[in-house]
């Protein structure tokens, strides 16, 4: 994989060619893992599986866990473990919803629908989470109280704080412009899911080439030419068919119909339009890119990847990995009240049972997506494609019609063949 | 020799854990381009000695002065800040993380918008690499899949990389082959032509009489003394290890 020859050497002289490509194996197994079961289930429902709606239904669906999951990472590579994550989630939610259609309007006269009302609403789920994620990482990393106890307790707790604050009731309807973030409801359409597409195309392409400049520039080795070429334009057109098919969803006509202005039409006769990115998904996609850049472009990223790897290392080497507990946990808090915005959008309310076991939806995702539990190890990326793969298992199998209890037994068999095929990977590869 | 500040000075320094007194009013000197050896038996409080100057303990009384000047070192960031760096037996690797990652580890350098340099903490590390271990090309691989003499060559690097003044070693021989161990050597007479000061805590009473200048002796978390090694034998040390008492004291 990685090539370790220094630059005064000579460049092995003829290199196959899968080897001068240099690809990650681990994404290629992944993305296969996530390719075979599509197909499995495409062939099972008929061609039902594929289809542009499935996909859009498929990728709003795995939002709200995988966007917990890249939070879940971090906590999995620091060897803790936070079983809070659903019930953290419901709190969050809970208290957005109470402030959005019951604080601001009676308490601070903030009538319903004003604009501020979906942002002072995220804001406070935001803080809210932060805050008890942080305090969760305070308990665990200064008190020593194991991880998997404190986030126990707190998935007794945050599970019944969210009843105690609503009462068991269903809250709703919420902000329409909060409930943009929900999926279906806010899309980018066709124009401008294209043009980002593009945008984000050019990106990746400029990125890869100055990452291969700075390479040159220190006199490291790099890959010919054309598996750079090779491997840029396999992104880009990863990245322009994802943005295919979600504009090849068209809008039914009678919702067009309703509103045909709102999809950018004078009349409602003729007027076709599909739906693109969901908002939803291009929060996924930013969280993807942040957590993904602090893994690997920070220090705080390299502190929680050194504190996995050996805890007394990091701290003899001055980071201070009580208050890095906090930061991870905070940042989980954080990232369960976003999961909580996008899954109680998408819902149109806040419900008692919102989130219920998606700790361990979450934890699987992570777990699935290579994140080994002795810490160390992990990637963004990844837990996104562990909770795509849960997430099309899922829906595939009511898809295709299993019964409820089958369906969790698969999910159940696959996460332990998951990490049974990781294990197989590592001593393949000789990695630790 | 041996006159003028020192560069690390402990002065009757002590550490319990739980009633067990570990490292019992203990005071010691290091002066610059000297090696001073620790000796002991396991447990007599060599390395909770050096790990209170290095930051990882702290101490429960006593006083550190760094070139003469009184030193407050209560973390590892804080030895780091007096230009004291540890080699510490386990040496505290991050097996995870590739070489140039470990080297740097709590020192990143990162670039002007504050993301970690990768390219640049690679290419530093390929030049100390070059000097300390020409063998060394696995900059890539995590350190889990290097040689127990590679890795010791990280850690040692990762010492050396940062001009210490003051060099601490645990044990850096233990996990060394005969061709290593002669490197770490070489390593050591350079580093104290540089001026360093280095302690040296090991086992091997013959190799401590070759590397060392001067040899500690400690048992049961007290000091036993402290000989030039050109003045004792290696069984005067050895009876000092053994019996807790100086010959030449008492003579």
């Amino acid at each position: 994989m990685s090539d370790t020859s220094t630059a005064t050497d000579a460049p092995p002289a003829r290199r196959s060619f899968w080897q001068a490509l240099d690809l990650d194996t681990r994404l290629l197994g992944m993305i296969g893992a996530f390719v075979l079961v599509a197909l499995v289930f495409n062939v099972l429902t008929d061609g039902r599986f594929l289809t542009p709606r499935n996909i859009f239904n498929l990728t709003i669906q795995t939002v709200s866990v995988a966007i917990m999951a890249t939070g879940m990472v971090f906590v999995i590579v620091t060897r803790h473990i936070d079983l809070s994550v659903g019930a953290l989630l419901a709190t969050c939610t809970a208290v957005m919803a109470m402030t959005q259609t019951s604080f601001l309007p009676n308490v601070l006269g903030l009538e319903l629908g004003h604009p501020m009302i979906p942002w002072i609403t995220m804001l406070v789920g935001l803080v809210t989470g932060a805050i008890i994620g942080g305090f969760q990482g305070y308990l665990i990393g200064y008190q020593a109280i194991p991880a998997f106890i404190v986030t126990l307790g707190g998935l007794l707790i945050w599970r019944n704080v969210a009843w105690h604050l609503t009462d068991g009731q269903t809250i709703g309807p919420l902000n329409e412009t909060y409930m943009l973030l929900g999926g279906i409801n806010g899309t980018l359409g066709v124009f401008w899911s294209w043009a980002l597409g593009l945008a984000a195309a050019v990106a990746a392409a400029v990125g890869l080439m100055s990452a291969r400049r700075t390479k040159v520039s220190h006199g490291f080795p790099v890959k010919p030419l054309w598996a750079e070429g090779a491997i840029i334009a396999i992104v880009v057109a990863a990245i322009l068919g994802f943005v295919a098919i979600l504009n090849a969803y068209a809008v039914p006509e009678r919702v067009v119909a309703r509103d045909f202005e709102r999809w950018g039409c004078d009349a409602a006769e003729g007027c076709t339009a599909a739906y693109g990115i969901p908002y939803s998904v291009l929060l996924l996609i930013a969280v993807a890119i942040i957590m993904t850049v602090i893994a690997q472009r920070t220090r705080l990223g390299r502190y929680i990847f050194a504190t996995g790897g050996n805890p007394d290392a990091a701290e003899l080497s001055g980071v201070n990995t009580k208050l890095l507990t906090v930061k991870i946990f905070a940042m989980v808090g954080m990232l369960c009240a976003l999961g909580g915005i996008v899954a109680s959008a998408r819902l149109g309310y806040h419900t008692n049972d919102i989130g219920v076991l998606d700790e361990l939806r979450v934890i699987a995702a992570a777990v699935i997506g290579g994140t080994a539990l002795s810490g160390g190890i992990g990637t963004i990326y990844g837990a996104i494609f562990g909770a795509l793969i849960m997430q099309s298992l899922q829906s595939g199998m009511a898809m295709v019609g299993v019964d409820a209890p089958y369906q969790n037994i698969v999910v159940g068999l696959v996460l332990v063949l998951a990490v049974w095929i990781d294990i197989q990977y590592r001593k393949l590869t000789g990695a630790k | 020799m041996n006159t003028g500040t020192p560069l690390v000075e402990m002065k009757d320094v002590s550490i319990a854990f739980g009633g067990v007194k570990a490292v019992d009013h203990v005071s010691i000197e290091l002066y610059p381009g000297e090696v001073v050896g620790l000796l002991g038996h396991n447990g007599a409080g060599k390395s909770t000695l050096i790990k209170m100057l290095s930051g990882a303990y702290k101490m429960d009384s006593g006083q550190i002065l760094i070139n003469g000047k009184e030193a407050r070192i209560t973390t590892p960031r804080d030895a780091r800040d007096h230009n004291i760096e540890t080699i510490y037996q386990t040496l505290a690797l991050a097996d995870n993380l590739d070489a140039a990652s470990n080297l740097f580890l709590g020192r990143e350098l990162t670039t002007r918008l504050g993301f970690v340099d990768d390219a640049t903490m690679e290419a530093e590390t390929r030049k100390i690499m070059a000097r300390l271990n020409p063998n060394f090309k696995k900059l890539k691989e995590p350190v889990s899949a290097l040689s127990g003499g590679q890795r010791q060559s990280v850690a040692i690097a990762r010492a050396v990389y940062f001009n210490a003044q003051i060099l601490i070693m645990d044990e850096p021989t233990a996990a060394l082959g005969v061709h290593e161990t002669a490197m770490v050597a070489e390593l050591i007479q350079e580093l104290k032509k540089q001026g360093l000061g280095i302690f040296l805590i090991s086992h091997d009473t013959r190799e401590m009489m070759d590397l060392c200048d001067r040899v500690a002796v400690m048992k049961n978390g007290k000091m036993v003394g402290s000989e030039r090694v050109e003045d004792v034998t290696e069984d005067d040390i050895l009876s000092m290890i053994i019996l807790g008492k100086n010959p030449k004291a008492a003579a």
